[in-house]
């Protein structure tokens, strides 16, 4: 957790400090993820969610973990084994490597790259990659076209993604994640940008693969879409990667609209936990309201609305900071 | 599998019997061009039980926990057909009041099952709350027919001659407090789902539905009504005490899986209107019949009574040879003729759209398979 | 291209209403019960399974061993064993149901003619193996009138078996 002033040696040390950091920081938030999920979709629901282990269930997902753990690694007969083996993780190692460039606060920040935002979207890419290795390698027809269905619309929710940062980055004319928080000092780019900022979130949801564009996993359609074979701590790593996702594209919401970690009061680093939070509360959210879009309608939206407006944001950006 | 796939052009995909969106054990097989459905096969009997063999070998009343269990999600319209059918057989009068039980009771359960449908189907689309809303609603009118007939699920409350309970002040206001809260939940579900606009785009113009097809293939229930055919057994073939309430018969206009949910969530609120409607109007009276004979032993001739389940037409047709035993019981169940439309309507759409329509039609599998 | 943002915005609307329903409901009380900590009280009627009544005046019960509950039962898993106690009087010395096969149709409370029968509230019937769930409602008649504090029936002996006659074989659970 240093910044790059430092000499190498101390920096490769940090790096490893880092490594180590992040992969408790991954494990311990996607086990409370779990939990705030299944508490917000039960409080939304009526009902109270788990109650028994822990405060009000708080290490229920421990327990549930350990169950994981505890279970048999079924391998399939007809798969395809070294793919099928290799694909959780496969899903698990981009989504470490994307917390390198991820500022918590002024100073917590592995190390800041001048080519962030690009390279968490470009680890981010890598998850269809797995995807379409467990759908393929499962050698079941439901995987397959969980699998397909992922690439489609990552492909295509990729475009919009990366030009809606664009109109941000055009303001700030760099790509280092921690210069987009500090010309965030006089206000939030969620003001200026706001069509940005929703463009963004739907597509987010889209990239993580979560509802209504849950499309890979489409319980009622596909069974369990691409992981539908997995058992034990394999598909805990597809669930951990899931979540871990969410985070990962929460962050980038609050460095590029938010503030990241500016805020009264409080550090640093609690301002930007509260924020992410925030917005994956707000995914959650989502995903216990809508119903699930159909395929062709997913790509059509991508195609034919999120696309043109995003390109128009860009463009009426361009046009005003030209003019400023 | 997948090596033969690729040469071929289409491929076989199986849609069940164990899948999250058949509900129950039917089983569809699917050939499928990519994600094209070229023709879809429904593969029904997993869930045959054998109730009309079982009527052989049952007298007339040791037969009536099973209508409880054909259709487990609309059971007392069941118990209705069926003791209207016996009745009816045997030249049985049931009193006012008896019927007027059975029309509230039978209404309450047609919202349960309704309620339940529409969170089952929202289930299907992938909206996961309205599920746990309309469950709530409907373990509300659970409770009123709990506290009548001593069971949530597999009513076996109607006797030939009547009804064993009667309602009393309690169970009126229940009732009236029940109507007032569900009527105050239709905005909430107007909000969360049919102003929606992914579930519009999920389900305008998918699974159509022409009055022709409807006729041709025996629809009967919200599938005909969704086609703009205004078909119900409770106005074209009145029943019971039917004929004294006002009530509207919902049709859609297109005849797509919108229109036929919204027939259903129309229907909810007309069944309100009769509730309510009966509760006004039930005359004092005794609940059953005074000359019920304890041997039921009718003499040999034939008898169809049709009712209107919360599916569709339910017939129930009693052969009687004169023994205390029936010689035949025949169930004309609403789900079999509703599904067969399944491979007509399915061809050319996509595997989502399949799992809208077939939510659509409402199938209680146990139901089709008896 | 006006009804292309219309239809986006309109869309966008309908998101946000439903988003309203699911924040207001995320703060309302919760409706459901933690099962076996709270408990809802069971309605008057339910029907748990069959139970010999209790008869307020006698506090005994009334079966007359007819076998009429036996004989209507759509599933037969009543068995019912009378005694000759006086001449004209017979009381059950064995009355056994076999719940796993029960539909709670409730046909036997409704033919008997002495109303001996009645439902009970007890809803926690489940169990590991198909005998758990054999009750001999005899001596779960003796704990009822324990509970109500009154002096128990006894259970007469079985009658000696005539010849031809084997042994009942069921026996209740305790």
């Amino acid at each position: 957790m240093e910044t790059m002033a430092q000499p190498a040696a101390v920096s490769v040390f940090g790096m490893i400090v880092g490594l180590i950091a992040v992969i408790g920081l991954v494990s311990v938030n996607a086990l409370f993820l779990i939990w705030m999920e299944r508490k917000v979709s039960a409080h939304m629901q009526l009902r109270p969610g788990p109650m028994e282990v822990g405060w009000h269930g708080a290490i229920q997902t421990i327990a549930d973990a350990l169950k994981l753990m505890g279970k048999e690694l079924i391998t399939p007969r007809d798969v395809d084994r070294p793919v099928f083996w290799l694909a959780p993780i496969v899903v698990f190692l981009p989504v470490l490597l994307s917390f390198l460039v991820i500022p918590f606060s002024q100073n917590l920040i592995i190390r800041d790259m001048n080519v962030g935002v690009l390279l968490i979207l470009a680890f981010a890419a890598l998850t269809v990659l797995a995807i379409l290795m467990a759908g393929w390698a499962s050698n079941n027809k439901y995987s397959v076209f969980g699998s397909i269905r992922s690439v489609a619309q990552n492909v295509a929710y990729e475009i919009p993604l990366l030009i809606t940062l664009m109109s941000i980055i055009l303001i700030v004319g760099s790509f280092s994640l921690v210069d987009i928080v500090n010309a965030q000092s006089k206000y939030w780019f969620v003001l200026i940008q706001p069509v940005a900022f929703i463009l963004y979130i739907t597509c987010a949801t889209a990239e993580t693969n979560r509802a209504p564009f849950d499309l890979p996993e489409a319980e009622s359609e596909l069974v369990a879409g691409f992981h539908t074979e997995y058992t034990g701590m394999r598909f805990a790593l597809f669930f951990l990667a899931e979540y871990t996702n969410m985070f990962i594209v929460a962050s980038i919401a609050t460095v590029f609209f938010l503030g990241g970690w500016r805020g009264p009061f409080l550090p640093g680093f609690a301002w930007f936990l509260i924020k992410v939070y925030f917005i994956i509360f707000l995914i959650m959210w989502f995903r216990w309201t809508f119903p699930r879009v159909r395929f062709d309608q997913l790509i059509t939206f991508a195609w034919k609305i999120l696309i043109p407006l995003a390109f128009a944001n860009l463009i009426i950006t361009a046009f005003i900071m030209k003019l400023l | 599998m997948l090596e033969r796939g690729l040469e071929e052009k289409t491929y076989v995909l199986n849609l069940g019997p164990q899948h999250p969106s058949t509900h129950g054990v039917l089983r569809v097989e699917l050939e499928m061009e990519g994600e094209f459905i070229t023709k879809a096969d429904p593969d029904i009997g997993y869930g045959h039980r054998g109730h009309e063999h079982m009527a052989e070998n049952r007298t007339y009343p040791q037969f009536l926990p099973n209508m409880g269990r054909v259709d487990y999600l609309h059971a007392l319209a069941y118990n209705h057909g069926y003791c209207m059918a016996v009745e009816k057989l045997i030249g049985l009068e049931v009193p006012e009041r008896g019927e007027f039980v059975r029309v509230i009771t039978a209404e309450l359960n047609r919202i349960t099952s309704h309620l339940l449908w529409l969170g089952a189907y929202l289930l299907d689309l992938g909206a996961f709350t309205p599920i746990l809303y309309s469950f709530d609603d409907r373990e509300n009118a659970l409770d009123l027919l709990d506290y009548l007939t001593g069971s949530r699920l597999t009513y076996c409350f109607y006797r030939f001659g009547g009804v064993p309970v009667d309602i009393d002040d309690d169970f009126t206001e229940g009732c009236r407090k029940f109507i007032q809260r569900l009527r105050s939940r239709w905005v909430d579900y107007d909000n969360l789902v049919t102003k929606n606009v992914i579930f519009i785009h999920r389900t305008r113009d998918v699974g159509l539905i022409t009055q022709e097809q409807c006729i041709k293939y025996g629809l009967t229930g919200p599938m005909v009504r969704g086609s703009g055919l205004p078909y119900d057994i409770r106005r074209s073939e009145p029943y019971s005490v039917y004929p004294r309430f006002d009530f509207e018969i919902p049709i859609g206009e297109r005849g797509d899986v919108m229109d036929r949910y919204l027939v259903r969530f129309r229907e909810m609120e007309q069944s309100l209107r009769i509730i309510e409607q009966a509760l006004d109007k039930i005359p004092n009276g005794p609940i059953m019949a005074e000359k019920v004979p304890k041997r039921i032993k009718p003499a040999a001739g034939e008898v169809y009574m049709a009712v209107e389940s919360a599916r569709g037409e339910f017939g129930c047709f009693v052969v009687s040879e004169g023994d205390p035993k029936p010689y035949r019981i025949k169930l004309r169940v609403p789900s079999f003729g509703n599904l067969s439309i399944l491979p007509e309507i399915a061809v050319d759409t996509l595997v989502a759209d399949l799992v809208a329509i077939l939510g659509s039609i409402d199938v209680v599998v146990p139901e089709i398979d008896r | 291209m006006v009804s292309y943002f219309k239809d986006i915005l309109v869309g966008f609307y309908s998101l946000l209403a439903g988003m309203s329903v699911t924040i207001r409901y995320f703060f309302q009380p919760i409706v459901t019960v933690q099962y076996p900590r709270d408990k809802i009280t069971m309605t008057p009627r339910y029907r748990g399974h069959t139970q010999l009544a209790l008869d307020e005046e006698t506090s005994t019960h009334t079966c007359i061993a007819c076998e009429l509950c036996a004989r209507t039962c759509p599933s037969q898993l009543i068995t019912v064993k009378g005694v000759k106690v006086d001449k004209k009087k017979k009381v059950p010395w064995q009355y056994v149901i076999e719940y796993q096969y029960c539909s709670l149709c409730g046909l036997c409370i409704d033919v008997c003619p002495t109303n001996a029968l009645e439902w009970s509230d007890e809803y926690r019937l489940a169990g590991y193996t198909r005998e758990d769930s054999v009750f001999d409602l005899l001596t779960r008649f003796q704990r009822q009138q324990q509970m109500a504090g009154v002096p128990m029936t006894p259970i007469p002996e079985a009658p000696a078996v005539e010849e031809g006659e084997a042994e009942p074989v069921e026996e209740g659970k305790e």
